[in-house]
């Protein structure tokens, strides 16, 4: 973390990135602090087995699961901007900014959190749910005393309670419904470090 | 408690055993009394041959060398005392074999029980109470290790989290309520009715500031058992560690206030500006033995065996030092504990960090249990002075005072709290001040010039007994009861709960992730200077491991090499085989309806059982148990296991055409390791003449890439690799996506048994053993937080991979040195 690294000038395309992810020079700055540290060979891209080096993911009962989120489909690698725009949904929902209906939505609405939540679950990306992907996560969570009938059982009623066109998965929008009291945006956010 | 559930079964048997204990713990507080007899008479043969007999000693004299003599006076008091800890020790075994005792009663219940037993039988046979327990004995050898272990044992994490709002209650609560206490008692004295009159102020306050100190231990082992609310359990936990030292410097101020004739205002003002003094030098000098504790470690690593003595005596030495400056011991101890923690457990071996553990608990449990077992026996043979004015209004003022400081001192810090306490949380706060061991030995050990001591002594215990008895015994249903209403009122969906649970995880994750350990700025940055400043003078290696990646890589040796042979050994494959048939059945049945219990059932099943959140729930320890990893090693044993599975299905999978040198990668690995550690298996499997090198090669270049493609959904395959990972280890052969290598796979397995070594499958399934090292080094490296280290760190291929590789012609005793899981500190020999 030498000094000459931390200058707005060295990362690519960082006015860009202020613009499109909300996120201040100082933020940025910051995760590219992170995002060089996380690089060990410094090639600019981080690959999944530098995010799996990271040991308090290993312990994270579904670390892989948030490590694979970060990458888009048929991607292997992932470069600072796209570090940058994942982590983006997770910065807390601004008051102050009003939303115009042409800009897209950005990527720390609530909505946006939550299809990042969904996707974690949703590993084969059909935009469903299925039982099987629930039971994955949920025996993921939960410790080892639990039967594998009581993980059914908890499957199940998680599926009946969510369910309302009865395909026995839960879809975007189930999974929203079922969410809805839920405060997302405290839930899903991060006070990110300058 | 591993054993607990051995118990159950032998409940009766475990009853039996109890009360035969029981009644050993009698005859042996018998036995004792029976010996310490000739300590009395021993006085009296001095007085003896002047009364009747003259000639007793000439003749004994004479007589030839004794075969047979006792000297018991010589070792009559390391003798008591040894009795006196082994028997507190039996009732604390006899507690735990029936298990259920001491979760519906506290131990310090239990304990002051069988104290009062004791104390019964020695007070019929006119027995003097234990001597052993005075002021010095107490403040020199009783306390310190007591308040060592909750230094020692306290969550860094949490605490740091809720510094202020724990200081705020521990300074501020504890001096509101020894000044309140004080100052309603002695309104209470100036009525002439109670015959009060003699107490003065500063007594008054004195005897408030025992009081005030407050135990929690019970409470604390209620919320943990419940799960509830970190937030209310680090606010408990650090308040009874703070407000020792505030009580003890308080205790000193006013002790000495007392002892004074006459009390002027100068003295008043020199008195607070001292309690600064006394806690700001108690910090200081913390500190100071802390980083000096830290740097000796550092070179520790030749004597072992003595690493965890310089712990203790740095410790105690910054507690001697303190008390020799009359400034706050406690204080310092607790800081030293602190400070040095982190770093000695990274200097010192797994083994020294196991066995500091374990005797800082030790000490802490048997001075704990002596002080409760002593509160019993004292309760029932000393002289007890009883108003019952004065211990019936100490009792109420304790229990408004506590009521009504919670209150008010939430009221004000709540606005600074991300998460505010509610009322709910707020009496468990207030309910959770149970007084204890220290309070009992500061009332027993106050000066005798203080007129009134025993009513102070009986006070105290009475107030003891009551809140011990009664809070804490009935904290548990109460707190339940709580959470019960909770549970029902919210309504909350199951899917509310897992979902956000896993919000919870994902944001942890990416915090993680981005290196932040929470959002505190100082503490960020207080980090960072650990990192770059304090890390690199303290800690000897600093790419040290902590324990639990030492754990982990332990158990990836472990498993490796267990799990070679047994290929359904897994420990999350057998629920996948079941549920992966159920799911498909389950899939066609008809709807079931469930029952309003069985969802209850369900939250409970899921609150109790979901994985907590890492950083709060790392650090939490027991009282009277270590630190618990269970669940952190499960997480990292179904980890291992489902990598591992992943890594087994793919070994028979068509490997991916792209990238062949870096698909060896496996993703917890350091890149850049990883090249050498294949040739270096290659190698191996040279030397040892099994002659198929490149089925090895390929099969640890599929495992590579297949473990790769399995931690990222993005790629195409995701979905049938999910779908092996399930099936793989069972060979089942129901829903193959491939059935044509599905087929090779199972003819490979069957080719050599799972219990033989050697044979292609089993090299395949040696690929992932390569991955203990690398990603060790990889966590030390995060550590470190410098790229400094990458150079030294790439030589794999000199040391010999360990036994489980190559069990054939490795000789077994050449394993611990040249595991190459232990490269990075050749040193240390691998421990199991």
């Amino acid at each position: 973390m030498g000094s000459n690294s931390s200058s707005m000038n060295n990362i690519p395309n960082a006015e860009q990135l202020v613009q499109e992810t909300g996120f201040s020079a100082a933020h940025i700055l910051r995760l590219y602090e992170r995002f060089q540290f996380l690089d060990k060979d410094d090639t600019g891209q981080l690959r999944p087995e530098d995010f799996g080096a990271v040991r308090e993911l290993a312990m994270n009962p579904i670390g892989d699961r948030i490590i694979s989120a970060f990458f888009s489909p048929g991607q292997e690698t992932l470069d600072f901007a796209s570090f940058v725009r994942v982590l983006a949904h997770f910065r807390p929902a601004d008051s102050n900014r009003t939303r115009d209906g042409a800009q897209p939505e950005p990527a720390n609405s609530s909505m946006r959190k939550l299809k990042f939540a969904f996707q974690l679950y949703d590993q084969d990306r059909d935009g469903k749910i299925s039982r099987a992907e629930l039971l994955q996560v949920l025996r993921a969570m939960l410790g080892m005393q639990v039967t594998e009938e009581q993980l059914q059982s908890i499957a199940e009623r998680a599926i009946q309670e969510a369910d309302f066109d009865q395909d026995d998965a839960i879809s975007f929008d189930e999974f929203r419904k079922s969410l809805e009291k839920v405060n997302i945006d405290h839930k899903m956010s991060i006070r990110f470090l300058s | 408690m591993g054993t607990s559930v051995l118990y159950e079964v032998k409940t009766e048997r475990g009853v039996f055993c109890m009360l035969l204990l029981l009644y050993l713990c009698c005859s042996g507080g018998k036995c004792e009394l029976q010996e310490s007899q000739p300590a009395q008479t021993s006085n009296r043969p001095t007085v003896k041959p002047f009364n009747n007999e003259p000639q007793a000693f000439p003749e004994e004299e004479r007589a030839s060398l004794p075969v047979f003599t006792m000297d018991y006076p010589r070792i009559q008091v390391p003798f008591e005392f040894t009795l006196w800890i082994l028997l507190a020790s039996f009732a604390k075994i006899g507690f735990h074999i029936y298990h259920k005792i001491t979760i519906w009663i506290p131990e310090s219940c239990l304990l002051i029980v069988i104290g009062l037993i004791v104390g019964g039988i020695m007070h019929t046979v006119k027995e003097e109470p234990p001597t052993a327990l005075s002021s010095n004995a107490f403040f020199l050898y009783m306390l310190p290790p007591i308040v060592l272990d909750s230094g020692y044992f306290m969550p860094t994490r949490p605490f740091f989290e809720n510094c202020g709002t724990v200081l705020w209650y521990a300074v501020v609560g504890t001096l509101w309520n020894s000044i309140g206490i004080g100052l309603s008692l002695f309104a209470i004295c100036q009525f002439e009715v109670f015959g009060l009159q003699d107490i003065n102020l500063a007594e008054n306050l004195l005897f408030a500031a025992i009081i005030s100190a407050v135990d929690p231990v019970a409470a604390l082992n209620v919320f943990e058992d419940m799960g509830v609310n970190e937030q209310i359990y680090i606010v408990i936990f650090g308040e009874g560690l703070f407000n020792d030292a505030v009580t003890v410097a308080l205790y000193s101020m006013f002790s000495f206030l007392a002892d004074m004739p006459v009390v002027e205002s100068t003295d008043v003002f020199l008195g607070v500006a001292r309690f600064f003094v006394v806690a700001f030098g108690g910090v200081f000098f913390g500190l100071v033995f802390g980083f000096v504790a830290a740097f000796t470690t550092r070179f520790t690593h030749n004597v072992r065996q003595i690493e965890p003595l310089f712990i203790f005596m740095y410790s105690y030495l910054a507690y001697l030092v303190a008390e020799c400056f009359a400034i706050s011991s406690v204080l310092a101890i607790i800081t030293c504990a602190i400070t040095m923690k982190y770093y000695v457990e990274e200097n010192v071996s797994q083994r020294s960090c196991t066995t500091i553990r374990h005797v800082v608990k030790m000490l802490a449990t048997v001075s704990e249990t002596l002080i409760f077992f002593f509160l019993g026996v004292i309760t029932v043979t000393v002289e007890h002075e009883w108003n019952w004015a004065y211990i019936l209004f100490t009792l109420v003022f304790a229990f408004f005072w506590r009521i009504i400081g919670i209150l008010v001192l939430t009221q004000i810090i709540n606005p600074f709290r991300t998460i505010q306490f509610k009322y709910k949380d707020q009496f468990g706060l207030a309910y959770g001040g149970l007084r204890g061991a220290i309070c009992f030995a500061l009332a027993f050990t106050l000066p005798d010039s203080i007129n009134r001591k025993d009513l102070f002594v009986t006070g105290s215990i009475a107030i003891i007994i009551c809140t011990v008895f009664i809070q804490g015994i009935s904290i548990r249903p109460i707190v339940e009861y709580m959470n019960i209403r909770k549970t029902n009122k919210d309504k909350q969906t199951i899917n509310v709960e897992v979902h956000t649970r896993v919000m919870e995880h994902i944001i942890c994750g990416v915090e993680d992730l981005c290196g932040q350990w929470s959002h505190y700025y100082w503490k960020d940055k207080f980090k960072k200077f650990n990192d770059r400043v304090l890390r690199r003078i303290l800690v000897r290696d600093h790419r040290a491991e902590s324990s639990i990646v030492s754990l982990y890589k332990k158990l990836e040796l472990q498993n490796a090499i267990d799990l070679l042979d047994t290929p359904i050994g897994d420990l999350s494959a057998a629920p996948s085989i079941i549920s992966l048939q159920d799911e498909k059945k389950e899939a066609s049945r008809p709807k079931k309806k469930f029952m309003a219990a069985e969802v209850r059932n369900m939250h409970d099943i899921l609150s109790k059982n979901m994985y907590k959140i890492r950083q709060k729930t790392m650090a939490y320890t027991n009282k009277y148990n270590l630190p618990d990893e269970s669940r952190t090693r499960e997480i990292l044993i179904r980890r291992h296991a489902s990598i591992r599975r992943t890594i087994r299905a793919g070994s028979f999978r068509d490997p991916p055409e792209r990238n062949i040198p870096r698909s060896q990668k496996y993703y917890s690995l350091q890149p850049g390791g990883d090249l050498e550690a294949a040739f270096a298996l290659r190698r191996r499997s040279h030397g040892s003449g099994s002659g198929d090198v490149d089925h090895l090669s390929a099969h640890v270049q599929f495992a590579g890439a297949s473990a790769r493609s399995s931690s990222r959904s993005v790629v195409p395959m995701r979905r049938l690799n999910t779908i092996e990972e399930i099936k793989n280890p069972a060979e089942q052969p129901a829903v193959s996506v491939h059935p044509p290598q599905r087929s090779n796979g199972e003819d490979a397995l069957n080719k050599t048994g799972p219990g033989s070594l050697g044979g292609s499958s089993l090299r395949g399934r040696r690929g992932p053993v390569p991955a203990p090292r690398r990603s060790s080094s990889d966590w030390v490296e995060e550590d470190a937080n410098d790229s400094e280290d990458t150079g030294e760190r790439v030589d794999p291929p000199q040391l010999p991979p360990p036994r489980g590789w190559v069990p054939e012609n490795q000789d077994p005793g050449e394993n611990g040195a040249g595991n190459a899981l232990i490269r990075q500190s050749p040193h240390r020999s691998m421990r199991f």
